[in-house]
């Protein structure tokens, strides 16, 4: 929520209690601010000696990523997750240290104040009137298996900065009179206790449609797109047809063996667009659309298959089965729509 | 028996042109990409316009984005479909308007808590050359004075931002 909480204390407590339970724990960086709780709290846990960098003539303390690496413990402490490196470290913030921590399969606990996601920084600005510069990206809060919430009640806080827990004596005034007001700790309190709720919610909805899927009764809907701008429409089409039906959509993209940059680019846009939607981006590589799409319209159980008019068949293509029959005939039982392009008709 | 040769011959060179009328006047996408970003539920005609005849000129694709602001009780990832659903009305008028200026378009969707997270998050992720907005006006949506100068900030690459006429909104779809 914000420093002081308690954020340290409860990251090493949680570091304890994995080393009771037999787990191989150190602490890779602790920012004790001279606080003697902090203090005692890391005590008995083995600790990787912080590197010191020099940078505008002045000595910086920071994580030794690559002793960490040959350390190898089976969990690592790396506190203030939002840092920025002294520049000349192989990474210029310490959420990317974390990363190469993990990708060594060391497991990481860390903190991290609620004004640092990037995507709160602008609302924490206007609330608090305090810029924070060190941010980062909410993808990396996406992807921990975790997020705990240390939280204090405003007057708490307050009482533990004026009981000199927080800060020195020397800096207690100017905190107080500073971001430590009472309605900028209301705020920040709130959002941080909103931001845990997203993030439980999230993980519940993503949970959810394999569950779905198990229980699959009444329509469901597959879009088959190409990987082309114009197939929004079809998107679109196919989504406004399953919120009236009340039924889940599949968006199924078949790409060739070696897709293109333009249409690797445009997957990703629609893995966007599915996400804000809440429609099952689907891609597959294969060389027949056809036996691809009739497949995963099986594996899904889907109803109704969306799909834009073919290309006019030329040449030999022309003596072929068109591509609309031969999907009737793979899936008997399964509408198929034509989706119209209206973008050239009269307003 | 001469006429009626001249006749057919004037009738395939008819459907030659008409053949080849209709490929120049189809809309192929281009590798230039003009990002539009825009806000609120109302777009000036007059700015789109603009957007569209630079993309013309340029022959390049505009990729009108909508920018959707997710409030907190949402997460950032969340399905958002009262948005969607405005930002497709929009999207399918200014397809059309597209269509008939003879412009490929690239629609995109951009979420963010505000309107500046949205922008940023799109500047991540889209790939332009060059970026058109417009500002509000009392007349219509756009983005505010402070958006407009965090973007001229920000955003690498050159930004043109238009203050629309007093015009119409676009009507959706």
């Amino acid at each position: 929520m914000a420093a002081g909480v308690g954020k340290t204390f409860r990251m090493l407590a949680e570091g304890r209690g994995e080393r009771d339970a037999g787990r191989d724990v150190v602490i890779g960086y602790l920012e004790p601010h001279g606080r003697a709780e902090t203090e005692a709290q890391a005590a008995g846990l083995e600790q990787i000696p912080p590197r010191t960098v020099r940078h505008r003539d002045v000595a910086v303390r920071e994580l030794d990523l690559p002793a960490v690496l040959v350390r190898a413990p089976a969990v690592c402490l790396i506190d203030e997750l939002a840092h920025t490196n002294a520049p000349g470290l192989e990474h210029g913030k310490r959420y990317e240290d974390v990363a190469d921590v993990l990708a060594a399969g060391i497991d990481v606990f860390s903190t991290v104040n609620v004004q640092h996601l990037e995507s709160l920084n602008d609302q924490v600005a206007e609330l608090t009137g305090v810029r924070v510069r060190e941010t980062f990206p909410d993808r990396v809060l996406a992807g921990a298996d975790e997020v705990v919430l240390v939280d204090l009640t405003p007057a708490a806080l307050i009482e533990r900065l004026r009981a000199g827990k927080v800060y020195a004596a020397e800096r207690v005034p100017a905190a107080l009179n500073g971001f430590f007001r009472v309605e900028n700790l209301e705020a920040l309190r709130e959002i941080a206790l909103r931001q845990v709720a997203e993030d439980v919610e999230a993980r519940r909805q993503r949970e959810l449609p394999s569950r779905r899927l198990d229980r699959a009764v009444g329509e469901r809907l597959l879009a088959l797109v190409s990987p082309h701008p114009e197939a929004q429409r079809i998107v679109r089409r196919a989504w406004r047809s399953a919120q009236r039906l009340g039924a889940e959509l599949d968006v199924l993209i078949v790409l060739g063996p070696s897709p293109s940059a333009a249409e690797r680019e445009q997957v990703g846009a629609f893995r966007r667009l599915g996400a804000l939607l809440g429609a099952h981006v689907l891609v597959e590589q294969g060389e027949d659309v056809v036996a691809v799409a009739a497949r995963v319209a099986r594996e899904r159980r889907s109803t109704y298959v969306l799909m834009g008019a073919p290309a006019p068949r030329r040449g030999l293509r022309r003596l072929g089965e068109p591509l609309t029959d031969r999907l009737l005939r793979a899936l008997p039982g399964v509408d198929v729509r034509i989706v119209a392009d209206r973008s050239g008709c009269e307003r | 028996m001469i006429e009626a040769l001249l006749g057919g011959l004037v009738g395939v060179v008819a459907a030659l042109l008409l053949v080849l009328v209709r490929r120049r006047r189809a809309v192929t996408p281009s590798k230039r990409r003009i990002l539009f970003p825009y806000v609120g539920t109302q777009l000036s005609p007059a700015a789109l316009d603009a957007a569209l005849r630079n993309a013309r000129v340029e022959h390049a694709t505009l990729v009108p984005a909508y920018l959707a602001p997710v409030p907190l009780t949402l997460p950032l990832d969340a399905p958002i479909p009262g948005q969607c659903t405005r930002a497709f009305e929009l999207q399918e008028a200014i397809e059309r308007r597209a269509a008939a200026a003879g412009v490929a378009v690239d629609e995109r969707i951009g979420p963010g808590r505000t309107v500046r997270h949205a922008l940023r998050q799109l500047l991540e992720q889209e790939r332009y050359d060059r970026i058109v907005v417009a500002a509000a006006t009392a007349h219509s949506d756009g983005l505010s004075a402070a958006d407009v100068a965090w973007l001229l900030e920000h955003a690498p690459g050159e930004v043109v931002v238009l203050r629309p006429a007093n015009d119409a909104a676009l009507a959706p779809v």
